[in-house]
């Protein structure tokens, strides 16, 4: 990359996509402004455009190649996008406070030993760092009704594995780059398992299917194996409780 | 007794596929969907219905099925021998499927995905407004043997005998990429020893997405493994840890976190779906305007697949002893079926 990139940036993705990117670093801000923007592209309703979503930073939208063009759309989001500064946004209304009971390490959780000592941690250090940091939704992504949550302090700036993990179950809690996800489904990743709920985030047989949103918060507190197996068996949310944010 | 599907034997991952369920993105769910969609087309040009009608995907190999009322079938996608009681039945045509017999379809003869498609379309219950199985985020699941798939009334019933010349997509090629928002995290170098090489299709792959394995060193960008985690669509060849590309299919993750060097066109990807273990792929970078071309014009085809129907001549369906036919004949290389008559 030669020039320092100027935000924010418009790109084709695909074909018959466009990304609207807000930063290349995770940051508050741009990730306000992705959201944002994106409620922004549903609210303009404009013909053509078939779908559209966020990742952290940026906003996407992909349209019909048969009755729109690159240049018009990319006239209309240039226009939208110079209406406001996106990064001041709010977030989303009806935020919510969600409690996650978690198994930290042991058997179920087994890379915690390995991420903590990435991140310079005791084992006990990086559980109490984990489970005290009150993390917020910043997207929803990669499989159905899976959070990418942020920010972790610092010292958990931890690249991925440069291998795949094989299929970590559906409820794992894993950890790259300052931030956590949770997982939806049974998955390979390249992120470090280090603790397992029993939360089920998709439900297809429900009414409301996805069970988080972009804007809420999420404490995983600690608990042990023993009570984690007690919930999965006798509450469907698997002990997980959820309160309005103010 | 209504209409279904009988299913008594299906290869392992066969599933019910439409064109998928869009606007789900934002949730983490992807569309899904048919692996090759031209497939999914064409089968419903041949029976000459709605390209939203549910078919049953078979990867790699067919299976043992029945009707429980006379219904009209047609076949496409990877060819795959296929005989109703015994007499074979020509792939990328529509047959007449008589209540009770016994349809058997083997293995693929090159490519990875068949279709089988049944006159008013699969009718399995709807889930977030699409029949397709969605494997990856736990969305219906892969068929087990004795299952009763309902079947839709048919409009057209007794129309059948009708042929697709299909131009073969089953054994690799060259397949046409555009840059994308990531291009530029490869050098130069990197992306023109991209282009200039033949990648076989890994063992490993599924409606996910297939990985291409490569003689020479494995690929690398200058952003290394903290690229945040960015939209992906299916197209999208992701460079993992390891330097492999990955081509990402129908059932793919909605983001993810590796470099991506391009994006296969949509008309091109049913291609990749298809290649099978050990067929050889090989890319090429196109212009948005050249793409945009291209997909316009396979949309186009698509939409024009009915003015390409034939009859077939002979319906191999109703010819019992066709080996002593071909003995008598004596004109034919004995390969007609496999050509397509």
């Amino acid at each position: 990359m030669s020039a320092a990139p100027q935000w924010p940036r418009i790109a084709t993705l695909g074909v018959d996509g466009f990304l609207i990117s807000f930063g290349d670093r995770l940051s508050e801000p741009a990730n306000r402004a992705a959201l944002a923007f994106r409620a922004a592209l549903d609210q303009a309703g404009w013909a053509g455009v078939e779908e559209t979503s966020t990742s952290l930073t940026s906003a996407y939208l992909r349209f019909d190649l048969m009755s729109q063009t690159h240049a018009a759309l990319r006239d209309r989001l240039e226009k939208l996008l110079s209406t406001r500064d996106w990064t001041t946004a709010s977030l989303p209304e009806g935020r919510r406070l969600w409690r996650i009971p978690t198994v930290y390490g042991t058997d179920q959780a087994p890379q915690l030993d390995e991420a903590a000592s990435a991140a310079g941690l005791t084992r006990d250090e990086a559980i109490a760092s984990i489970s005290a940091t009150r993390v917020r939704v910043q997207t929803i992504g990669f499989a159905p009704g899976q959070p990418y949550l942020g920010e972790l302090p610092e010292c958990w700036d931890i690249p991925r594995q440069t291998k795949l993990s094989d299929n970590v179950p559906a409820g794992a809690l894993v950890v790259a780059i300052r931030q956590l996800v949770l997982f939806s489904v049974t998955t390979p990743t390249g992120w470090r398992h280090i603790g397992q709920t029993a939360f089920r985030l998709f439900r297809p047989e429900a009414d409301a299917p996805f069970l988080l949103r972009p804007g809420d918060e999420v404490l995983f507190t600690s608990t042990t194996p023993d009570k984690l197996e007690n919930m999965r068996n006798n509450d469907p949310d698997g002990g997980a409780t959820s309160e309005v944010l103010p | 007794m209504t209409r279904a599907l009988i299913v008594h034997r299906a290869s392992p991952g066969t599933s019910v596929q439409d064109a998928g369920r869009p606007g789900h993105l934002a949730d983490g769910l992807s569309r899904g969907g048919a692996a090759d969609r031209l497939a999914l087309a064409e089968g419903a040009a041949l029976l000459r219905q709605d390209t939203a009608c549910a078919a049953l995907e078979m990867p790699g190999m067919g299976g043992e099925f029945e009707v429980t009322k006379d219904m009209r079938i047609a076949l496409t996608g990877a060819p795959m021998r296929a005989s109703i009681d015994g007499a074979r039945i020509v792939w990328n045509a529509s047959h007449a499927l008589p209540a009770g017999a016994r349809l058997s379809i083997g293995a693929a003869e090159s490519g990875s995905y068949g279709y089988l498609h049944l006159g008013g379309g699969l009718a399995t219950p709807s889930i977030l407004g699409a029949r397709s199985a969605h494997l990856a985020a736990g969305i219906g699941a892969p068929l087990a043997p004795g299952s009763r798939l309902p079947v839709a009334p048919d409009p057209r019933p007794g129309d059948t005998g009708q042929l697709l010349d299909v131009p073969s997509r089953f054994e690799g090629g060259t397949i046409r990429v555009v840059p994308g928002p990531q291009t530029g995290f490869f050098s130069p170098a990197e992306r023109e020893r991209f282009t200039s090489m033949g990648f076989r299709r890994d063992t490993r792959g599924n409606r996910m997405g297939v990985r291409l394995l490569c003689d020479g060193e494995g690929f690398h960008s200058e952003a290394g493994l903290s690229v945040l985690s960015e939209v992906i669509t299916p197209g999208d060849i992701q460079i993992t840890g390891d330097g492999s590309p990955f081509v990402l299919l129908s059932e793919c993750q909605t983001t993810g976190g590796y470099p991506r060097i391009g994006s296969v066109l949509p008309c091109d990807l049913p291609r990749v779906a298809q290649a099978r273990p050990g067929d050889t792929l090989r890319y090429t970078f196109v212009t948005l305007d050249e793409a945009v071309e291209a997909e316009r014009r396979a949309a186009s085809h698509i939409r024009t697949l009915r003015n390409h129907l034939r009859p077939l001549v002979r319906d191999p369906g109703t010819m019992h002893d066709l080996l002593a036919y071909q003995l008598i004949s004596g004109v034919t290389a004995g390969d007609d079926l496999e050509r397509g008559m």
